[in-house]
């Protein structure tokens, strides 16, 4: 479904903050992408989803990452932010909701529909009209993953999903996380997490990848990720 | 609570307003929007002169705040720092104009100054209207309705996406008062040395979160032209609204129920 063949990228030309990067993710695959700050996770999903420029082949479904095909990439992929407050920008979650079904030129109806499949599928039904800013941080997380459901992607990037929520909410977003049966690319510092949710686990470090493969593996890996400026998950501890 | 707090929690209250269920907020906001813009443009055509007129043209704002439940205080505070302004504007007119066009008794008053009240209070009537159309219409309804009366898609985008802006601004504006306030106590406002860096950053920051609000809204499909999602049909009731009140502003115009009612009621007493 995604695959990276030789991606280089760089915010200044020469100086690459990833190179040499070739990886691929088939479909239902949920993959977790770890490193350090500034290993460049978010720049990776950046590049997947058109907003950055690359040097190499990235595709998503065939599809090479090129601007004229980033309607249809970015119908495919989803992404939820770090920030739930920039994924929210309409007044109620309702309308943030239908905002990605109406652009890609669902009918009314349709949209409303899919809206409430959505908040049915995730519980959150008593949030329909709710105003953004008068919904708890949990919530708004939800509402975010919601926001890109209604996409019905094939694949769902996410940044950061767990971060800044108490156990509860955690936990809730983990056992959404693992119920979507679509294609995941989940960036975080959360091992624990990235442990509950993924099979695969991609690590960045030194500008490239420093280690793929199963989760379990990598994850129990001290030196590796020691070495990396990471430590090991809890459970492992 | 400081003052940029108040100001996020203020715009935040705007949108609590325009939620609210009421007779008013149910109406289709294209007919609230004609029938506002029909309103000023009437208010405004006044004479001068034509206090007792103008008078008349209260009832709508009075019966509207009563109907949605919208206080007139509320509307007032909201809008205290306009409405100096806006009173401002006819202060100089007893001045130039002071030949006497009114007895009240034997008490005259002068042109200058029956202008000014008229001036004000069209300033009073015309914010009072858009406030109730704002206040009772959420931002979106109403920017579907400026794009239904063909105001051209690349500005009711910008009034929208300002619109959701100002409070990304004003909630960064708000943490970065709160960091500097922490860091500096006992100090009033931010140090005029503090200046240029606060500003600078402000700007970087509500740069980043806006860039973040667009990159989000175009992985969602956004090309330039939103997609409004509470668009629901006009009724009957929201065609009588939108043609039978710009009616009767127009009847109120030319015909100045004040005057007649005054007329009626001296021959009343005179019949007595």
């Amino acid at each position: 479904m995604i695959c990276f063949e030789n991606v280089s990228i760089a915010y200044e030309k020469g100086s690459p903050v990833l190179s040499g990067l070739s990886f691929t993710i088939e479909n239902a695959e949920a993959v977790g992408l770890i490193g350090a700050n500034g290993s460049g996770k978010t720049t990776l999903m950046r590049v997947l989803l058109g907003l950055m420029p690359y040097e190499g082949t990235v595709t998503v479904d065939g599809l090479p990452v090129r601007k004229e095909n980033l309607r249809e990439i970015r119908k495919k992929i989803g992404l939820v932010l770090q920030n739930s407050d920039s994924q929210m920008f309409m007044p109620t979650v309702y309308e943030d909701i239908m905002f990605a079904p109406l652009n890609y030129g669902m009918s009314r109806e349709e949209a409303e529909k899919r809206t409430d499949d959505v908040l049915e599928k995730l519980g959150l039904t008593e949030l329909k009209h709710r105003h953004n800013h008068k919904i708890s941080g949990g919530e708004k997380r939800m509402a975010a993953i919601a926001t890109v459901l209604a996409m019905d992607p094939e694949a769902m990037i996410m940044d950061e999903p767990t971060s800044a929520l108490d156990p509860y909410n955690r936990r809730v977003v983990i056992n959404t996380i693992r119920s979507l049966p679509n294609t995941k690319l989940i960036a975080s510092h959360d091992l624990d997490m990235i442990l509950d949710t993924c099979d695969r686990v991609i690590l960045l470090g030194g500008g490239g990848i420093a280690a793929d493969g199963p989760a379990e593996k990598v994850l129990q890996d001290r030196e590796l990720l020691e070495t990396n400026r990471l430590e090991l998950p809890l459970r492992y501890q | 609570m400081d003052k940029i707090n108040r100001a996020a929690l203020e715009l935040r209250e705007m949108d609590d307003l325009a939620a609210r269920q009421s007779p008013v907020h149910s109406l289709h906001p294209l007919a609230k929007l004609v029938t506002t813009i029909a309103y000023i443009l009437v208010t405004v055509s006044f004479g001068k002169y034509d206090l007792s007129g103008l008078l008349t043209m209260a009832l709508y704002p009075i019966i509207l705040f009563s109907v949605s439940g919208i206080s007139m205080r509320t509307c007032f505070y909201k809008l205290r720092y306009v409405l100096p302004l806006v009173c401002a504007v006819g202060l100089f007119n007893p001045f130039f104009d002071k030949a006497p066009i009114l007895y009240i008794g034997k008490l005259g008053a002068s042109g200058g100054v029956i202008s000014m009240i008229t001036l004000m209070l069209k300033g009073v009537l015309c914010l009072q209207a858009s406030f109730l159309l704002a206040a009772t219409t959420q931002m979106d309804a109403l920017c579907a309705a400026l794009r239904k009366i063909r105001v051209p898609g690349m500005l009711v985008t910008m009034l929208l996406l300002t619109y959701r802006y100002i409070s990304v601004m004003v909630d960064e504006v708000s943490v970065m008062t709160t960091a500097y306030k922490l860091r500096a106590p006992g100090q009033k406002g931010i140090h005029i040395s503090a200046w240029g860096s606060f500003l600078g950053q402000l700007l970087l920051r509500s740069m980043d979160r806006a860039d973040e609000l667009y990159v989000s809204m175009q992985l969602r499909g956004f090309a330039g032209e939103f997609q409004y999602a509470d668009v629901k049909r006009a009724e009957v009731r929201d065609w009588l609204f939108a043609i039978l009140l710009p009616a009767a502003f127009i009847l109120l115009r030319y015909c100045n129920v004040a005057e007649l009612l005054g007329q009626l009621l001296s021959r009343g007493t005179g019949a007595i």
